[in-house]
């Protein structure tokens, strides 16, 4: 993979109070077939309470970069800062919180006790509960009733929900999300669109959303990152100048419609 | 009017009463049917072809049978259930011991795996000899066949549960900074149920097999015997009935083991959707 000229986003001038800085980050993978390159030359800077959705086609690395992020892989070269520290701090004081795409409860356990998971294990185990309550989040995401209820008792969606609720039980300064609702219909996932965004503004929370569906992205994020494959790379970073709190039906604006136009064009040329 | 309203809710009240008691019974009434088929084609055709009762009794004869000797089967019952029991407890709880340090223990797995699958080819008719030569003729040698017997398909569901946690589940236990014991207590053990009381329904059958084979080698107590008896004696009624006993007791066995596994697993497991 020889140095070849890439599009790279411009590091976000106020880096000083970011949330989290990717330079210049490689991660490459020795399978059977030979390496592969997962990403190559990474910079990136999120703001803290910022909302970045990762837009791009299979195999561009997004899963990979919030992995990097999570502190479940490790970078072959360059450097991640997350909160001023590193990854492996943010992860042990409980920084970050992921929401995979598969809800990955416990099915032997009741929606509010698998909310109460992350209290019960780890170093910090029994100590730091936020101000929020496992009850108040299930209330949060939509679940007061349900604390009681299994996961297979539950749908897609509401198992979704559980699984943010859980991630938000450790009142996480930065929430990575890999293709939460990507397995959902899109009645429900619209319906999680808005209430996420809902949750970011109450929370507070620096928010990393992974996608391949573009106007998820683009409702959602402040910016959002188009990323190419093989090797994933950083395409363009696009400002999403929409203000918050967004609806729905502003999917429909001109605006709106203009972004995504945009972001779709990035994507093919690819 | 409201009489006639009344009397039309309590007729149609006892009618779904009815079909519901039907739908109950067309659900339970083929396994019936089929058992008393089966026992009447066998009682017809033991009579209408001369079947002489040393070589094949009919069901009345057997049920005769555990009218007169219902002392003796008893009586042996007893020491055959004691044996299973014990095997079954003693079989499985290694197994599952052995299994918790494989998944600990890659080195051990590696090890001793090949040699558990080894034990497990050997017929269970030649190893019991051995087992009788070596610890005699009382219970020891019954348990350790019984014992043997449920030990290996215990071993094998139970590494495969231990093993069946999502890699996503184990992503998210690092991002907590779980430990592994953590991970242990939290995720595998509840993980592996549905795998274990597989291995247990199959063990509630196989640990009577077991005791019985032990008992067939130089014993004189115990459903294996009383076989063994019978058989020598030409007393084929009493034979069918000691058969009849103990896949009783394998099914009770069995019934107990699936009354724990509903109390115990309500939740079903994740399935692709």
């Amino acid at each position: 993979m020889g140095a070849t000229a890439v599009m790279e986003p411009e590091v976000v001038a106020d880096s000083g109070s970011g949330a989290l800085i990717l330079d210049d980050v490689t991660v490459r993978f020795e399978t059977d077939s030979g390496p592969v390159t997962a990403l190559e030359n990474i910079s990136l800077a999120v703001e803290e309470g910022g909302f970045l959705t990762m837009l791009g086609p299979s195999g561009c690395g997004k899963s990979t970069l919030l992995r990097v992020v999570a502190d479940l892989v490790a970078p072959t070269s360059g450097t991640v800062r997350v909160l001023g520290g590193s990854t492996e701090q943010a992860r042990t004081d409980r920084a970050i919180s992921f929401v995979f795409q598969d809800a990955t409860l416990l099915p032997w356990r009741s929606a509010i006790d698998n909310v109460r998971l992350p209290l019960e294990v780890g170093r910090s185990a029994g100590g730091r509960v936020g101000p929020r309550t496992p009850e108040e989040l299930l209330d949060l995401v939509g679940l007061a009733g349900r604390e009681e209820a299994l996961p297979h008792e539950l749908s897609g969606g509401m198992r979704q929900r559980v699984a943010i609720a859980r991630a938000l039980v450790t009142q996480p300064r930065v929430l990575l999300m890999d293709e939460p609702f990507g397995a959902l219909d899109e009645i429900t996932r619209d319906k999680l669109n808005e209430e996420l965004l809902r949750i970011w503004r109450e929370t507070g929370t620096t928010i990393l959303f992974v996608t391949h569906s573009i106007p998820e992205a683009a409702f959602l994020g402040k910016r959002v990152l188009v990323m190419s494959a093989n090797p994933g790379r950083c395409r363009d970073l696009v400002d999403v100048p929409l203000a918050y709190p967004r609806r729905l039906r502003d999917r429909e604006s001109i605006e709106f419609v203009k972004i995504a136009a945009h972001l779709r064009e990035l994507l093919e040329s690819c | 009017m409201a009489v006639t309203e009344e009397a039309g809710a309590t007729h149609a009240a006892g009618k779904s009463e009815r079909s519901l008691r039907l739908a109950a019974w067309r659900r339970r009434s083929p396994p019936v049917l089929a058992a008393i088929a089966i026992l009447l084609a066998w009682q017809l055709g033991v009579m209408l072809f001369g079947v002489p009762a040393y070589i094949a009794p009919t069901p009345l004869d057997v049920l005769g049978e555990f009218g007169r000797e219902y002392k003796l089967l008893f009586d042996n019952l007893v020491p055959t259930a004691l044996e299973s029991l014990a095997g079954f407890f003693v079989g499985n709880l290694v197994a599952v011991l052995i299994a918790i340090s494989f998944v600990h223990n890659k080195t051990a797995e590696r090890a001793f795996y090949p040699l558990a699958v080894f034990v497990n080819t050997i017929p269970i008719l030649a190893i019991a000899p051995i087992l009788v030569l070596i610890f005699g003729n009382g219970f020891a040698p019954k348990v350790m066949i019984a014992a043997l017997i449920c030990f290996f398909p215990t071993l094998v569901n139970m590494v495969r549960g231990l093993e069946s946690v999502s890699p996503q589940m184990l992503d998210l236990m690092r991002i907590l900074s779980a430990s592994k014991s953590e991970v242990f207590w939290k995720i595998r053990i509840q993980s592996s149920l549905p795998f274990l009381f597989a291995a247990l329904k199959i063990a509630t059958t196989t640990c009577v097999i077991g005791a019985i084979v032990g008992e067939w080698i130089g014993s004189n107590f115990g459903l294996g015997a009383l076989i063994l008896e019978a058989t020598y004696n030409f007393r084929s009624p009493l034979l069918y009935a000691t058969v009849f006993v103990a896949s009783g007791l394998a099914v009770v066995l069995f019934a107990s083991v699936t009354a724990i596994e509903k109390r115990l697993i309500r939740w079903k497991p994740p399935t692709a959707h």
